[in-house]
This record gives structure tokens, C-alpha cells and sequence, in this order.
């Protein structure tokens, strides 16, 4: 039984670990709590979805629907995640918080309507790609080999990825220079303002990419993002705001300790994301992984 | 003398009494409608709207109500109570309707029947189902033109009980919120009267709009039970049916989905066989006695004009609801006059109406009796998705709760012999 559970806890932890990366990675740059990373989420599952579909009305095989969604997401990541930070978020950075929040909130509120208006408010999905991987037994139990090894698969490559990345390629590591002092790291030659846009594209990118993963399993309906959001940001705070790793911990905590609930306590399912991170930052305010810090005066 | 002052005490009692049931006849009937037209039940409310444009637009082509054209004005169920509420007043205050039409969800009937005694608005439920508002309040200004959870989930059981007599076992994967609680309480009663020894495994209440039912698909395969019951409707739904029959989940148990008639056309081939499937009524626009009827056909192919898809239930609560109006009007207003809105809400009261799929009849505690269709999906040729197969047609009166009773009372003492009534008709698909 425990087993079991802990299968669809690693399933449903790396979808919302994709998610919860993407907006920690944000905040931890840029500074930023991104209430409109749910809006790239869900549109990049609605644009994953359309593009699947579009290519089964044209009679193509199902294997092109793989690269379809992530080009799908790094279309959204680069087009709408580009748009936002150069039209509007580049005017708040170091701003106070609240006006950040309220700017990326009403981005957000934009962007569902926006999405009510191309793909309607009836439920859509395109659920191809899920089926056409088949099943897996397990002790009985049919899974999809979709959720239980190709989700957690893309978000192990993910988490590998970004850490190679940030360390050890010279973009990577301009990007930790900027956070850690963009003054000085623009002094250095470095420039500050093409990060903080590739951090955000790749953020919004890694949004879009957790919902287009999702189109495959879920049905999209108006208000999918704000839940996939609420659910992101008890993991980024039970993680740490910015810590990547973490992110990868909270995550696959929340998701065996929901699958655990329908088990053995279900009434406790919607609960416990937030009774984890409530339990976490009563012991450690700051998340599981971040480091106190003394305020530079 | 004496004679004089009686005769003026009745002819100015008379001028009194016919200020108060006719008034002057208006340039235009305005009439709210409280819909989601945001949020998960856009799913039901945008589809409500587009059937009331549809019908609106045909009243009047005809001449309107007594003469006077309707005037539709929507209000966004999608914003939260608060808004509702404010936005409700505003329409009836400013706005001059004489009439509401709210509304989806039961929360908001609850929170808009104080506000219409308020306001002395005519207020017709036009779709919520909770069967609580007639049963625990009374409500002059309020009426509701179809059948309550009580009636829906009535039908439901008979329907399990006569297709599947033999299963023990029973879980249950319904939406945590209102909706999903109570219609599996009233359920869980009926179930213990008709069948005490089956047994529930599981009680399952996911987050409403939840995303991902793998954790609840992998229990119920390990736990096997003969039935699984999902009120659940919508996005959560669709969902639910994708990832259950991706593993095999529908073949092993029998589910019973009572709202999938409005999900049948977009879960396309995803809907197996064998399926326990209904519409919240009698409502499926392949009605096997209404499905040929030039009304039902001229329906369904103007909705697919504007829309592009068939009409699922709400479009035939909306139907319902604006057929009941126009024909509480001209009862009202037989007289010639345009009646005022307490002589309106006064001939709901026993009246009878022809829906596009039976007759509703309005209770004098203002509930609607509508029959209820239950059938099993089939897969043919003639669609690219399921169809209603084994059909059974519930009347109304059969299956709603009596005046006077709750109907958690009602499920508690229910007897078989319901199970096979005379009264129930029954059909198998038929092209």
C-alpha cells in the first residue's frame, strides 16, 4: 500500500516541482513573487493541447506530440514570459513588494481572460500522448508510464539541467553573479537587464512546460492556474524561496504526503500541501533550505 | 346612503386591489440572469447563456411576453457571493428586472432567496440543485423550474438498483465541496435502506478542481469495488473518466456518473460501455420520446449553429426556466393586463408547462417535479462518442420527495418496490 502510494506521490511531486523551480528560480533572481506563473501554466497547456490536437486532426504520428509539447512551452516561456518582463516587469524591479505583486496579479487576471477569449470555457483536453505511452503493472496495479516515468524523468532532467547550468556554464554563472550583487556584476561587464530576461524566460518556460506535461493528463478548464499556483508556492515556501534543490525536496514531500492522505486519512487530502508547510516554517520561517540572512543595511 | 358608501368602499377597494395585480404594460421586460460566465462552471453557465440568447431572441421574434419583448442582462456567478449579491440588487434596482433567473450553483440560490423577498423580486431557480432551499425555508418570490438533488439522486439509485442488483461493494469519488457532500449523503441513505449489507470502501473527496485522481484510480484498483459513484462534473470529470480509463479503471468497476450527459460529446471514445450515465432531469437532446419532435430538432440544430456542439443540460434548465416564465405571464395576465409580480409568482403555483423533453409541474411549496432520465453508455457508429442506451424515464413525481418531507428522511425509509414501479418507462437506444 505504502508503496503504491509513494508511486503516485512521485508522479504528482514532479508536476508541481516543474512549477513551484520555475517561480522559485524567479524570486531567487529577480526578486519577484510571480503571481502570473500560473497564467504560463495554463497557457502553456492550453497551446500544448491545441498543438497535440492539431496534429491528430492532420493525421500525423503520435510520437511528434513529445517535441510538440515542448516547443509548445518554449513558444509561451519565450513569447508571453519575454513580453511580460520586457513591457512591464523590467519597470518594478527594486520596487516595493507590494506593487510587484500587484502588477504580476494583474497579469495574471489579464491573461486568464485572455484565455477564456482563444480557447472558450469548455473543458479541453488531449490526452494522445498519455495513451499512446501505455500502461505499467505494478504489484496489479495499471499505471500510465506517462505519469510514472515520464514525468519524473523530465523533472529529474530538469533539476540536473538547471544545476549544470548555474554552475557550470558562464551564463549560469553571470546569472548567480547578478544575484548576488547586480551592481557589481555590472560593473563587471556583465549585463544585468539580458539576465534577468533569459531568467525569466526560462521560469515561464519551466511553467509552461509543467502544463503542457499536465494537458496530456488533465483536463483544462478557466481557473487551472490558479490552482496549480497556490499549490507552487507551498512548495517554494516550504523549500525556501529560490532554492532549487529544495524545491525538488518540498515537492516530492507535498506529493507523497498527499497520495499518504488518500490513503490513509482522505479528508486530510486538500489539507496537508499546506499543513507541511505550515508545520516547516513554524520550525524554520525561512523553508527547509534557506539560510538565515542579516540584512545588508 | 348606506348603499352609496358601500358601493364607493368596493369600487375603491376594487382600484386598490387592481393596482396592485396589474400595473401598465412596460416598453420591455428586463430579466436578470445570474450564470457563471468565469471560473470551473463556466462550463454549465456559458452554455446557459447562449440557450437563453437562443430562446430570448425567439420569444420575441413571437411577439415577446403579453406583448412585451424580454430584455436579457447577465450577471457573473464566477465573481464570488459578495459580487453576486451587490450585482443581483443593482440589476433589479437600476436596472428595473421585474425578474431573476439564479441561479447555478446552490450556494448562490441560498445567499439570492433572502435577496429576492427583499427586493419582492420574481426569482426562478433556473438551475441550482439543493434540495434544502424548499425543504428548510419558505420562499414567496422565489420557484424553481426543475428538479432538486433529491429527485436527481432518487432516480440515480433506482437506476443502480435495477441495472445492477447484485454488488456488495460501493466507493465513492465526488467533488469536496457542497455539491459533492450532499448528493453522496443522500445517496449513502437510500443505499442503506435498498441494500444495508453493501458495503462503502472508500470515501473520496478530492479538491475541487483538482488536477491529477491518480493517488484515488490507484486505491480503487487495489480496493475493487463492484461501483463507484462520482457526482462530479465538469473539467474534474473529464478528468477523472481520462485517467481512470487510461488504467483500465472502468472496465473493472461499474461507474455510476450521474452529470455525464454533459460530458459525453468531449469525452469522445474516452467513455467505454457499459457506463451508468444521467443529466440532472430528463434532459438529453436524444430523448427517446422527444428526440423527433420538430421542437427538439429545431432546437438542437440552432444551438449547434451558434455553438458548434449539442445542448447539455443546462440549456434545457434554461429552457425550462424562461418556458415557465412566459407561461406564468400569460396565466397572470389572462385577464389582458400585465400582471403585477405577485400575481406572477401566484400562477406558478400549480402550473404546467411542456419542456423540450416532458411536463413540469410547480409544486405550491414552488418546487419543479421533473422526470429523470437514467440510461447506460453504448458506443455506435452513428457518433464519434457514447450514447444512452437501456434508457429508464423516472416520473417526476415518483422519485422528488414528498410535500412536507426532507428528503434525507425520504432516502432513509425508501422501499425496493420504488425499484420497479409501474410508472417508470423504459428504451434502449434506437437510431
Amino acid at each position: 500500500m505504502l508503496l503504491l502510494a509513494a508511486l503516485d506521490g512521485l508522479a504528482y511531486g514532479s508536476l508541481i516541482f516543474l512549477v513551484a523551480v520555475g517561480l522559485s528560480l524567479i524570486f531567487g533572481v529577480l526578486g519577484i513573487v510571480n503571481v502570473a506563473h500560473g497564467s504560463f501554466y495554463a497557457i502553456g497547456a492550453y497551446v500544448a493541447a491545441a498543438a497535440v490536437l492539431a496534429l491528430g486532426a492532420a493525421g500525423l504520428p503520435t510520437w511528434l506530440a513529445f517535441p510538440a509539447l515542448l516547443l509548445a512551452a518554449a513558444l509561451v516561456g519565450i513569447l508571453v514570459g519575454g513580453l511580460v518582463e520586457i513591457a512591464l516587469l523590467r519597470r518594478v524591479y527594486g520596487k516595493e513588494e507590494v506593487l510587484q505583486l500587484i502588477v504580476t496579479f494583474a497579469v495574471f487576471m489579464i491573461l486568464e481572460d485572455a484565455q477564456k477569449v482563444v480557447f472558450g470555457v469548455q473543458p479541453y483536453f488531449a490526452n494522445a500522448p498519455m495513451n499512446w505511452l501505455g500502461t505499467v503493472e505494478v504489484f496489479g496495479i495499471f499505471y500510465t508510464t506517462y505519469q510514472l516515468i515520464l514525468m519524473p524523468l523530465v523533472a529529474a532532467a530538469v533539476l540536473l539541467g538547471l544545476r549544470f547550468f548555474l554552475r557550470r556554464t558562464s551564463f549560469g554563472r553571470a546569472i548567480v553573479a547578478v544575484t548576488q550583487d547586480r551592481e557589481a556584476a555590472t560593473a563587471m561587464g556583465i549585463d544585468a537587464t539580458r539576465v534577468y530576461l533569459i531568467t525569466f524566460i526560462i521560469g515561464a518556460f519551466l511553467a509552461a512546460l509543467g502544463g503542457a506535461l499536465a494537458s496530456a493528463t488533465t483536463s483544462l478548464t478557466p481557473g487551472i492556474g490558479a490552482g496549480t499556483l497556490v499549490l507552487s508556492f507551498a512548495v517554494a515556501a516550504t523549500a525556501g524561496l529560490g532554492r532549487i534543490e529544495g524545491a525538488a525536496v518540498a515537492a516530492l514531500l507535498i506529493g507523497l504526503g498527499r497520495s499518504a492522505a488518500v490513503y490513509f486519512a482522505p479528508e486530510f487530502d486538500v489539507l496537508i500541501p499546506y499543513l507541511i508547510m505550515m508545520l516547516v516554517l513554524l520550525v524554520r520561517p525561512q523553508g527547509l533550505f534557506s539560510t538565515v540572512q542579516t540584512r545588508k543595511v | 346612503m348606506k348603499t352609496m358608501k358601500l358601493a364607493l368602499a368596493a369600487l375603491a377597494s376594487t382600484l386598490l386591489a387592481g393596482s396592485v395585480l396589474a400595473q401598465d404594460k412596460p416598453k420591455e421586460l428586463v430579466v436578470g440572469i445570474a450564470t457563471f460566465l468565469s471560473g470551473p462552471a463556466s462550463v454549465f453557465g456559458v452554455p446557459g447563456r447562449n440557450a437563453a440568447d437562443l430562446l430570448i431572441e425567439e420569444i420575441n421574434a413571437k411577439g415577446g411576453v403579453l406583448g412585451v419583448p424580454l430584455k436579457p442582462v447577465y450577471v457573473d456567478e464566477g465573481a464570488g457571493t459578495n459580487q453576486l449579491l451587490s450585482e443581483y440588487r443593482r440589476v433589479v434596482q437600476e436596472q428595473g428586472a421585474q425578474v431573476m433567473l439564479g441561479a447555478i450553483s446552490s450556494g448562490s440560490c441560498n445567499a439570492l432567496a433572502p435577496v429576492a423577498e427583499d427586493l419582492k423580486v420574481v426569482n426562478v431557480m433556473w438551475d441550482c440543485g439543493t434540495q434544502t432551499i424548499f425543504e428548510d425555508g419558505k420562499w414567496k418570490y422565489s420557484v424553481r423550474t426543475q428538479a432538486h438533488a433529491g429527485a436527481e439522486m432518487m432516480a440515480t439509485l433506482l437506476y443502480l438498483m435495477k441495472v445492477k442488483p447484485d454488488f456488495k461493494s460501493v466507493a465513492v469519488v465526488n467533488q469536496d465541496y457542497a455539491w459533492g457532500r450532499e448528493s453522496w449523503a443522500l445517496l449513502q441513505a437510500g443505499l442503506k435502506a435498498l441494500k444495508p449489507d453493501v458495503k462503502v470502501v472508500a470515501e473520496l473527496f478530492p479538491k475541487f478542481g483538482a488536477p491529477d485522481f491518480s493517488t484515488e484510480i490507484t486505491r480503487l484498483s487495489a480496493l475493487r469495488p463492484d461501483v463507484v459513484i462520482s457526482t462530479s462534473w465538469g473539467g474534474d470529470l473529464d478528468t477523472f473518466v481520462q485517467q481512470a480509463a487510461a488504467r483500465g479503471l472502468l472496465k473493472q468497476s461499474t461507474f455510476v456518473l450521474p452529470l455525464a450527459e454533459s460530458s459525453l460529446e468531449r469525452l469522445g471514445n474516452v467513455l467505454p460501455e457499459g457506463v451508468i450515465i444521467g443529466s440532472r432531469g430528463d434532459h438529453y437532446w436524444r430523448h427517446p420520446k422527444h428526440k423527433d419532435t420538430p421542437e427538439m430538432q429545431a432546437f438542437v440544430k440552432k444551438y449547434r449553429d451558434k455553438t458548434g456542439v449539442y445542448p447539455i443540460y443546462p440549456t434545457f434548465h434554461m429552457q425550462q426556466a424562461l418556458t415557465g416564465l412566459v407561461k406564468a405571464y400569460e396565466k397572470a395576465g389572462a385577464g389582458g393586463k400585465w400582471p403585477s409580480k405577485e400575481a406572477v409568482i401566484a400562477a406558478f403555483e400549480g402550473l404546467e408547462f411542456k419542456s423540450l423533453t416532458g411536463t413540469i409541474t410547480i409544486r405550491q411549496d414552488h418546487q419543479g417535479l421533473e422526470d429523470q432520465l437514467l440510461g447506460t453508455t453504448k458506443r455506435v457508429p452513428d457518433y464519434p462518442f457514447a450514447v444512452y442506451d437501456k434508457m429508464a424515464l423516472y416520473p417526476g413525481k415518483l422519485v422528488t420527495t414528498p410535500l412536507g418531507e426532507k428528503s434525507l428522511d425520504w432516502f432513509a425509509k425508501v422501499k425496493p418496490d420504488l425499484v420497479t414501479d409501474k410508472s417508470i418507462e423504459s428504451f434502449d437506444y434506437a437510431k
